[in-house]
């Protein structure tokens, strides 16, 4: 079980940068959990944050509790036990995901070899398994070649594979859909589904893939988690203003764009609520106030509209 | 519009490969090819004739015979030092550049000091303390000549550490060694390569001024130190050709021959 506890960044840089804004969050063993907002709004920092991947001058306050051992106090020779045998990442896969001077198969067994001191050969065999089990290729030969010769969606797969390799059962995904065709995006979809007994959180811009792989639904916007509720009820029944507009915003649902972009991090007024330059049924309060999150209906959510 | 792809050749390279080919093949094959031992003495100062091809030096020693040896010092000492140079310097480029925090300000303010010391008055005046002979000439060479390859290396590192596989290599907890020995150095293969070609024709380069001073190894003939003795013997007033010459020609080539073989990979790159 992974629960996170009003986790904070930010960045101690030239100006103040405030990334992720008091998370709060609890996976439960086998859940799967996907972390859905638009570009900027603290996602990938917040998974990095976890895994203690932040570069130097970032500033995490809170706790990362995973099975009751916090994260965020681990020493860099504890993350070396923990990070691919207990917990694990899969990044975007399009690019350079992998050492493109080693062989894939070798590349997947990897973890294997160093948390499990299994033999190189052993370890690539099972790397075969693993990707006959994630259809990366059914043949050894596909093992044997180089990244280079893999489509995308190949590679995305591979590294699911590699992810869950040493058996860890805690995988944290930050956005395995990216720069993928609707077909690819399936299969990495249907990868993700035969992960019965391992608990996932994946950040994902794709709404779409999110319904598909995840139970739960957690909605940020700048910096801030403005809903948390069931995958279906997020879908069928939206409460936060924000989310109703990224609905709506969806192909299928008539691609209406809600009004303007979000603003850098820099440029919000203190104290209001991040989203109330773009939000339709903005009030004065919300301006004035943040507002804090509220329970309604089995959502979460942080809106004026549902605190009373 | 069938147009044939050539395939494209590095010719640089190539030649490089051929002109220290041919200095190995001396170096091996020394005591066969050598028609003289260069330290057997006969009459001095004899020009070139069919039983001396490049005349005798003040000893009576052949010349042709001491620049066939000369190559095997001159060789040795030039890659077992760019070997060392290479190696301290690769080892550190990934310490720095991989760690990075104090390790990497303590390793680059190391090498902005060795930078900022002037290598050969301290190499002259290392060889001048340390016990005579080939070992002090190479820890001599190598002393201050790694900082380059640290500084070249550190920015690839670095440059290779914000790449997603290192990160990802990292996320899944495998050891700094292994990441550093199996995922970085066989991306770096192509810059530590050109680096020790270079660093070899500047150790060589470097030998040959010792040698030339005086500072060289003792008993044991190198170019640099025919080229001392010529210089010495006041052949250049003597207009004594066949002796200055051929030990200058032979440490251009070697060096332009290291040079040519860095230029290895560049023409692919450059396209």
């Amino acid at each position: 079980m992974l629960e996170i506890k009003d986790i904070s960044v930010h960045f101690a840089s030239n100006h103040f940068v405030q990334a992720v804004e008091h998370i709060d969050l609890s996976v439960k063993d086998t859940e799967k959990v996907a972390i859905v907002g638009e570009t900027g709004s603290g996602k990938s920092i917040l998974l990095l944050a976890i895994l203690g991947l932040l570069p130097e001058n970032a500033v995490v306050t809170g706790q990362a509790l995973l099975d009751g051992r916090d994260l965020l106090k681990l020493k860099r020779k504890e993350w070396d036990k923990i990070r691919g045998a207990k917990i694990s990442y899969i990044p975007q896969g399009s690019g350079n995901g992998m050492n493109p001077l080693l062989r894939v198969g070798f590349q997947v067994g990897e973890p294997l070899m160093e948390h499990k001191k299994v033999p190189k050969k052993k370890a690539f065999q099972k790397s075969i398994e693993l990707m006959r089990q994630f259809h990366v290729g059914d043949e050894e030969m596909v093992a044997r070649q180089y990244p280079h010769t893999y489509s995308g969606g190949m590679r995305q797969r591979a590294m699911i594979a590699m992810g869950i390799a040493a058996g860890s059962r805690m995988i944290l995904a930050d956005e395995p859909t990216k720069g993928l065709d609707e077909k690819r995006i399936q299969m990495v979809a249907e990868s993700f589904q035969m992960l019965k007994e391992e608990t996932l959180l994946c950040v994902t811009h794709d709404l779409n893939f999110a319904k598909e792989i995840a139970q739960w639904i957690c909605v940020m916007y700048a910096a801030n988690q403005v809903e948390y509720a069931a995958a279906e009820e997020i879908f069928q029944n939206p409460l936060h203003p924000y989310t109703q507009d990224m609905l709506l915003a969806m192909p299928e649902n008539g691609l209406q764009a809600g009004e303007g972009f979000a603003l850098s991090h820099d440029e919000y007024e203190k104290g209001g609520c991040k989203y109330a330059p773009r939000c339709r049924f903005c009030e004065t309060r919300c301006k004035r106030e943040q507002p804090p999150m509220a329970e309604c209906g089995g959502h979460k959510v942080r809106c004026w509209k549902y605190v009373d | 519009m069938n147009r044939k792809r050539k395939k494209r050749v590095n010719l640089p390279m190539i030649f490089g490969i051929a002109i220290i080919g041919f200095f190995l093949f001396v170096a091996i094959f020394a005591e066969q090819i050598a028609p003289y031992d260069p330290t057997t003495m006969m009459t001095g100062y004899l020009p070139p004739s069919k039983e001396h091809l490049l005349g005798t030096n003040d000893l009576g020693q052949d010349i042709f015979s001491e620049m066939i040896y000369g190559t095997r010092v001159s060789l040795y000492i030039g890659v077992f030092a760019a070997f060392i140079v290479t190696g301290i310097g690769t080892i550190l480029a990934m310490l720095s550049g991989y760690f990075g925090g104090k390790v990497d300000k303590v390793i680059t303010a190391l090498t902005n000091i060795a930078m900022a010391v002037p290598s050969l008055p301290l190499t002259v005046l290392l060889v001048a303390y340390l016990k005579p002979g080939r070992t002090s000439l190479i820890i001599a060479i190598s002393i201050t000549a790694w900082t380059g390859t640290t500084r070249i290396l550190r920015s690839r590192v670095q440059q290779l550490c914000e790449m997603p596989f290192v990160k990802i290599e990292k996320t899944l907890g495998v050891h700094p060694t292994v990441i550093l020995w199996k995922h970085l150095l066989p991306n770096m293969k192509d810059i530590i390569f050109t680096r020790g070609a270079l660093a070899v024709a500047s150790a060589m380069m470097t030998e040959a001024s010792l040698s030339f001073l005086g500072l060289g190894t003792y008993g044991e003939k190198s170019w640099g130190n025919v080229l001392h003795y010529a210089f010495f013997r006041n052949s250049i007033m003597k207009k004594q050709v066949w002796w200055y010459v051929p030990p200058i020609v032979c440490i251009s080539l070697a060096v332009l021959g290291f040079m040519l073989i860095g230029y290895y990979g560049q023409q692919e790159r450059e396209g």
